[in-house]
């Protein structure tokens, strides 16, 4: 075949484009097969109004280019949510600007290929060609099946096509089944229902119409309280739901009671055309997988495996990302140096180096962890462990009406909240994926260490035990407070009936290194994309309100003046030299204070008065808002020090530390705080254990769930219950020691 | 008639009826369980809920509260 090509631009030019949809259980290796056949040729959307991406790519064959769309693994087209109903209207072509794909390609496990065949024969019904993708032949062999593709083919009525999608077995013969069925223009035959059923089917046709899909007329009939049911009977009112009653009623009468009809039908049929096709070994061998079930979910083996891999999970995203993590921030140390030299002081040289720099660092900051669980994801997913890891948990979860799927998003919230919501997509009831989302930032996250380490190291460093017991009771507050506002979220907000928990157990197989590559680094970069500018926003947001006005009463500009006090003090030794430091501190400290965010903290005063705060920590804590460890830095400030180096405030001895004296000096000079300096520093702990003090986790939810409304209730019931808590702690602890 | 909840791991059942929610019984259903198949209970979690349960069409978990909507009769 010849190709034909652009002289000018060697770029491929197909003759002619065919729309291609993949459609096929979870676990059937049909990603792979979607990443086989386009490369890197790939675009991941998504679709109005659902938080279901689409994923579409491109490949070739001849002259042909096939737009291939990945929908998502499914067992069956019966839609009961507006998500599950992607599929079916992009099959039907309804989406908007989607053109209706030319070809099903139904991918099928060469090992189960009844159970799989189920959802091809709904394809059967769509009214498309459909080809036929037998996937895992490799497994199949070791497992003694044989299966006659040409018989099944001639069965089934469709062509069959062997494949081995992670060898890249089988490719071209399907791109050219593909073609061949777009070209041959003869469409499969459904498998036929009961009498009573079709004439059901027909009667309930010819009431809605014509633009009514027979295929959505059968859903309409066959799913109870389906959506079909619901987005068609909000369309033609009550009259709908009595005929439909009615109809179930005679099918229940005639022995074709639904939604059984359908299963007992299809299998039925799946059953007597490919028994003689497939070809087992009379007794199942015990499988490799078979033996790593047991063990994975042996209540003693298993729980103990479980443990040791959620904390080599968890170590993973805490320590692993560490070193990477440094590298970013001091990369963005040098590049804001760099800036800082080579400009002269002003508005501009500011939102650079501390809006945009600030900003874009503390995006990349969070690159390593959401890669590196990813990554863990990926492989635990692939491999089959993670139903397993469901299994072993989900009473637990229950507890507090979640389900087993919501562990890992949880477990790895404690490191971060943000890879842990982004984990979340492996929960597919909505409710149970939004409460876990909602509850994720309250897990203590590492961005509160530096603040807990700083006050604990001040205030609470005595006797020897004191310290590890205020941070195990940090971390204890996001524990207890998760599954209880878990619990009372699906008692008021996301209530509903229980989501079904009916999930299959994959068989184990090794992961593919590619896959595991392209989640990692498919994580990262719609992490980037899509939550970075929002969180760059709000940097440049805060830095604008702390930089602003910048004026002196003389006229001068504050950082102007402050880098030139700086740079006097390099010149002078000694005493000099510290008093002159002290006094570009002071005036940077001024600026500060009386910038707007330093305005709106006085002016907020009285409502910290009753958390033991003054103005200047709970304006800090408000400058906090784009990041939780923000605060330590803008305490550093406000308290007229050079801002807080990060080194120094993981020094082990917290205490000694220049921002740490001062806070202790400042806070015995103030009557109350003097005498209440353990319940404020308590209450200003509690506070940031449960405050949404994180513009990038609320970025993510956004994301995530594709509204505002979310992250904003997110924020408000976090700050609420953040304020209550300090609130709480401080008058408690002011009653105890006074 | 037992439900599956009920039924010891190892044991096996055949299935007579399904109940409950329309979405639990098209889930199981589309699933292949369905009546007259065979399902032996392969074990329980750790915490005593949800099973683990295998047919010849497939492996699957789910919770007690679900499996009690399973009726069987049991076989050998």
């Amino acid at each position: 075949m010849r190709l034909v090509l652009n002289p000018h631009k060697h770029t491929f030019m197909p003759t002619r484009t065919l729309t291609v949809a993949l459609v096929g259980n979870p676990n059937t290796g049909k990603s792979t097969l979607f990443n086989a056949l386009t490369g890197l040729r790939q675009h991941v959307g998504n679709y109005p109004g659902v938080t279901v991406e689409k994923k579409k790519g491109t490949a070739r064959h001849g002259e042909t280019e096939f737009q291939i769309i990945d929908l998502p693994g499914t067992y069956s087209l019966a839609p009961r949510s507006p998500d599950e109903m992607v599929s079916v209207d992009h099959l039907l072509g309804h989406i908007k600007d989607e053109p209706r794909p030319d070809v099903i390609v139904s991918i099928v496990d060469a090992t189960n290929l009844e159970r799989h065949l189920y959802l091809t024969t709904q394809l059967l019904d769509l009214g498309q060609p459909v080809v036929l993708a037998v996937n895992l032949i490799d497994r199949a062999k070791t497992l003694g099946i044989q299966i006659d593709y040409a018989r099944l083919s001639e069965r089934l009525g469709l062509p069959v096509v062997p494949v081995q999608a992670n060898h890249g077995v089988g490719l071209d013969e399907l791109k050219q089944a593909i073609l061949t069925a777009s070209e041959r223009g003869s469409l499969p035959k459904p498998v036929p229902f009961p009498e009573p059923f079709r004439t059901e089917l027909q009667a309930l046709s010819k009431t809605l119409g014509p633009e009514v899909e027979t295929y959505l007329v059968e859903r309409l009939l066959l799913d109870v309280g389906g959506h079909t049911e619901r987005q068609l009977s909000e369309k033609l009112g009550p009259t709908l739901a009595a005929r439909l009653a009615e109809a179930r009623d005679r099918l229940a009468a005639a022995g074709c009671a639904v939604p059984a009809v359908e299963a007992r039908t299809r299998f039925g049929w799946i059953r007597q055309a490919v028994g003689d096709c497939i070809t087992r070994p009379a007794i199942r061998p015990v499988t490799w997988s078979d033996k790593l079930d047991r063990v994975f979910t042996h209540k003693i083996w298993g729980t103990l495996i479980f443990l040791v891999l959620m904390f080599a999970v968890f170590e993973a995203i805490f320590v692993g990302a560490k070193p990477l993590m440094k590298l970013f921030s001091s990369g963005q140390g040098w590049v804001g140096e760099v800036v800082e030299d080579t400009m002269s002081p002003g508005p501009l040289r500011s939102l650079i180096v501390d809006g945009v720099i600030n900003g874009v660092g503390s995006v990349l900051v969070f690159l390593p962890q959401i890669m590196i669980l990813f990554a863990v994801i990926a492989v635990l997913e692939d491999c089959g462990y993670m139903a397993r890891a469901a299994f072993l948990m989900d009473k637990l979860m229950a507890k507090c009406g979640l389900n087993g799927k919501s562990f890992i998003p949880l477990l790895s919230s404690v490191a971060c909240a943000i890879p842990g919501i982004m984990a979340t997509r492996v929960i597919e009831n909505r409710r149970d994926r939004l409460a876990t989302i909602m509850v994720a930032p309250l897990m203590s996250c590492s961005a509160r260490l530096p603040l807990y380490t700083l006050l604990i190291g001040v205030f609470l460093s005595d006797p020897w035990w004191l310290p590890g017991v205020a941070l195990f009771g940090l971390y204890m507050i996001g524990l207890i407070a998760a599954p209880l506002v878990a619990l009372v979220l699906k008692r008021t907000l996301l209530r509903g009936e229980t989501p079904i928990f009916v999930m299959e157990m994959p068989s184990f197989k090794v992961p593919q290194l590619r896959a595991v590559l392209r989640r990692m680094i498919g994580a990262g970069w719609a992490f980037v994309y899509r939550a970075g500018t929002m969180i760059l926003a709000s940097m440049i947001l805060v830095w604008a309100c702390l930089y602003f006005p910048v004026h002196m009463p003389d006229g001068r500009s504050y950082d102007v003046a402050t880098e030139e006090l700086r740079d006097e003090a390099k010149h002078l030794e000694g005493e000099e030299k510290d008093a002159k430091q002290q006094a570009a501190n002071a005036m940077h400290g001024e600026w500060k204070r009386q910038s707007y965010l330093g305005r709106l903290g006085r002016w907020l005063e009285p409502t910290f008065t009753p958390l033991g705060w003054d103005w200047k920590i709970g304006m800090s804590a408000i400058a906090s808002f784009p990041a939780r460890e923000v605060i330590v830095g803008t305490l550093g400030i406000v308290y007229d020090q050079e801002e807080a180096d990060e080194e120094e405030n993981k020094k082990v001895e917290v205490a000694d530390t220049p921002l740490a004296k001062t806070i202790k000096e400042e806070w015995s000079k103030d009557v109350q705080r003097g005498k209440y300096r353990i319940p404020t520093a308590l209450s200003l702990l509690v506070f940031f254990a449960l405050c949404c003090q994180c513009a990038s986790t609320l970025a993510v939810i956004r994301r995530e769930t594709r509204s505002w409304s979310w992250p904003a209730f997110t924020f408000t019931y976090m700050t609420v219950l953040a304020y209550v808590g300090a609130l709480v702690t401080f008058q408690v602890g002011k009653l105890i020691v006074g | 008639m037992p439900t599956l909840d009920e039924v010891p791991p190892g044991r096996k059942g055949r299935i007579e009826a399904l109940s409950g929610p329309a979405d639990l019984m098209q889930r199981l259903l589309e699933l292949g369980i369905m009546e007259g198949e065979e399902v032996r209970v392969l074990t329980r979690a750790p915490l005593g809920d949800p099973i683990e349960i295998e047919s010849t069409l497939t492996r699957l978990s789910l919770r007690k509260a679900e499996a009690a909507h399973i009726h069987l009769v049991l076989i050998d």
